[in-house]
């Protein structure tokens, strides 16, 4: 019996710890399991969530996304903008355009041009940064008629349950099955564990790499549109800051940042458990900082198992 | 001289610019700016533009030692606030040199944590110091209860006030420990040993090297770098905010790889870091004097980072293809 308590605590110590703290939490604080304080949650984290479904695939493809923050904030101000322009339609239809480009860009000089992607997608934070400035003349928008469907993305429900969550629930089962049952999943999955041998067996990693980065293109302009919806409005630091989020979320589900591992599913619940983290601690009253002091020792904590797991052994 | 030398010459001059193309930048931006603004060329103008530069400098000199060693240090930016927040908000109780030594240890023993566990876990030290980023915050947030910190006794604000001409304090400390610390790179065994540990880790293990004590020293380096511009900050301001230093670290890591330092480790210098950090001070300083909007220096800075890439780029394939 012990042997199997320590087989599923090595397989599955991550969702065994997040029960537990579940649990702790809900003895000290009663709204907290109550299912519209967890459909609070999970809207709440959809946004992060919806980012960190595309930056998954960039990082299982063994690259970092860190331009996705900044990014937010363009397309959130471009939807906001534009839905005042051309009306909802038309303007979903640009961001989603510019998400596809900002991230083309990115997946051009990381996938076909091979440069670093660190420094590639700090560059280009750096440069959406200004140009969101640029754009929108430093200036906050808003949605000048907030009656159009343009807010069912953000503040919309469907049989009860908001419509974030059902958009990032989807967006989650779709690119789940893409991650794991297509070729071009399991090229994702060659390209991060070993290039060079994926490269040998027919795969033509700069695409794959490329298809990567504009997928998380593609997921943080639909990120966008929720936000803007939500807030009917955007500032121009609105997303400062979720790149580093977005990543602490996807490790926190145990992806490896060296790439080849990971799942779709693990990022779900690394998000999901960034956001009851957050929840919980504050509705047990404490000041909203300490989060990050627990997500600081969860992050360590969770990786440090997960890879003592796979060697066997706790100490490097 | 034969003919062949002459073609040779040109070739090795290349290769020079193309090594040490961050000086060249540097000399060309300055230029472009001295023509461009009357104000730019001015020993009071350069004098700031040196202090200004020097906070991201310091933080830079313990990043290049990190980096050197193939890993990456994120943290710098909340060690920084956390060491500001201390520096002033203890020295009501213990007094103002224990308190900046207080500092400065709380520095020291953040890098240490962060070397200690990236080297016994082995995990990757984005990971770990991203993990560090987001909780050093939150203990400036618990230090501070959110509020800026003011000091008490302004001649603390003093200290700093000290000028070699037109170098501030700050400044010289930025010079000299960058000075310092190209010492211990080239003339000392930790100094040759964080190159051939970032350089190829498994050969350096095999060679003898205590692969895990050298990325500890250097973490706690670069803790404590990260404290020295923390009180310097203190010093200059008189407040510890405690959004302070953020996403400094990016600034930070945008002037070590601009300077020509790589991120896989095993190349680069301080002095390399030194004309990084200086092109960064003069790129932000000469724009706004040019009074151009906040946008295009982010987007100058963007386009900057990507032609230092590229050109590190073209380096290695040219060594590549000898």
């Amino acid at each position: 019996m012990s042997l199997h308590f320590a087989a599923l605590l090595r397989r599955h110590g991550l969702l065994v710890a997040f029960a537990l703290f579940l649990a702790l939490v809900a003895v000290q604080a009663e709204a907290f399991l109550t299912p519209s304080n967890v459909l609070d949650v999970l809207r709440q984290v959809s946004i992060i969530g919806m980012m960190a479904l595309g930056v998954t695939f960039v990082v299982v493809a063994g690259r970092l996304d860190l331009s996705v923050g900044s990014m937010l904030t363009l397309l959130t101000v471009i939807v906001v903008d534009r839905t005042n322009a051309f009306g909802p339609g038309l303007a979903i239809l640009v961001t989603l355009l510019a998400g596809l480009a900002a991230g083309a860009w990115n997946g051009l000089l990381v996938g076909v041009f091979r440069l670093n992607a660190l420094i590639v997608t700090l560059a280009m934070l750096s440069f959406l940064q200004g140009l969101t400035l640029a754009y929108s003349g430093g200036s906050n928008v808003n949605v000048a008629d907030g009656t159009t469907w343009f807010a069912a993305f953000g503040r919309g429900s469907l049989w009860g349950i908001p419509a974030p969550v059902v958009i990032f629930a989807l967006s989650a089962a779709v690119l789940a099955f893409v991650l794991k049952r297509t070729r071009f999943g399991r090229a994702i999955f060659a390209v991060g564990g070993n290039e060079t041998a994926a490269t040998y067996s027919g795969i033509d990693a700069r695409l794959v790499v490329f298809a990567a980065y504009c997928l998380s293109g593609l997921t943080t302009a639909i990120a966008a549109i929720i936000m803007g919806s939500r807030v009917m409005g955007a500032q121009n630091t609105i997303g400062q800051g979720y790149e580093l989020t977005v990543l602490a979320g996807v490790i926190l589900g145990g992806t490896s940042l060296l790439g080849g591992s990971g799942s779709i599913g693990r990022t779900v619940l690394g998000v999901a458990m960034l956001g009851f983290i957050q929840n919980g601690l504050l509705l047990m009253g404490y000041p909203y900082y300490v989060q990050w002091l627990v997500t600081w020792g969860i992050i360590i904590l969770a990786v440090w198992i997960d890879l003592g797991a796979k060697r066997g052994r706790i100490l490097a | 001289m034969s003919v062949a030398e002459t073609p040779r010459r040109a070739v090795a001059a290349g290769d020079w610019i193309m090594r040490n193309h961050i000086w060249v930048f540097l000399a060309l931006t300055v230029a472009v700016f001295s023509f461009a603004s009357p104000y730019f060329l001015t020993v009071n103008n350069l004098g700031n533009l040196l202090t200004q530069g020097a906070f991201i400098g310091i933080l830079a000199v313990g990043m290049t030692l990190v980096i050197l060693n193939g890993e990456i240090d994120l943290s710098v930016g909340a060690t920084l606030a956390l060491s500001c927040a201390l520096a002033i908000g203890l020295q009501t109780s213990i007094g103002t040199w224990p308190a900046v030594i207080a500092a400065l240890l709380a520095g020291a023993g953040l890098g240490l944590l962060n070397g200690l566990v990236v080297a016994l876990s082995g995990m990757h030290s984005f990971v770990v110091t991203l993990g560090a980023l987001i909780g050093i915050r939150g203990l400036v947030f618990v230090y501070t209860g959110e509020n800026a910190l003011m000091v008490e006794d302004f001649a603390y604000t003093e200290i700093a006030e000290v000028y070699l001409g037109p170098l501030s304090l700050t400044a010289l400390v930025f010079f000299g420990l960058a000075a310092a610390f190209q010492w211990l790179l080239t003339n000392t065994r930790h100094g040759r040993e964080t190159y051939a540990v970032g350089d190829n880790v498994a050969a350096a293990h095999d060679a003898g090297i205590n692969v895990k004590r050298h990325k500890i020293v250097n973490f706690t380096i670069c803790g404590t770098m990260a404290a020295v511009a923390g009180i310097l900050l203190s010093m200059r301001l008189g407040t510890a905010e405690p959004n302070a230093g953020r996403i400094w670290e990016l600034w930070t890591i945008i002037a070590v790889v601009l300077g020509g330092t790589r991120l896989s480790g095993g190349y680069g210098s301080l002095w390399m870091t030194v004309g990084g950090v200086l092109t960064l001070a003069v790129l932000r300083n000469g724009l706004r004097l040019l009074n151009t909007p906040n946008y295009v220096e982010l987007m100058v800075m963007g386009g900057v980072l990507l032609l230092a890439l590229a050109l590190d780029r073209a380096l290695l394939t040219r060594e590549g293809a000898r």
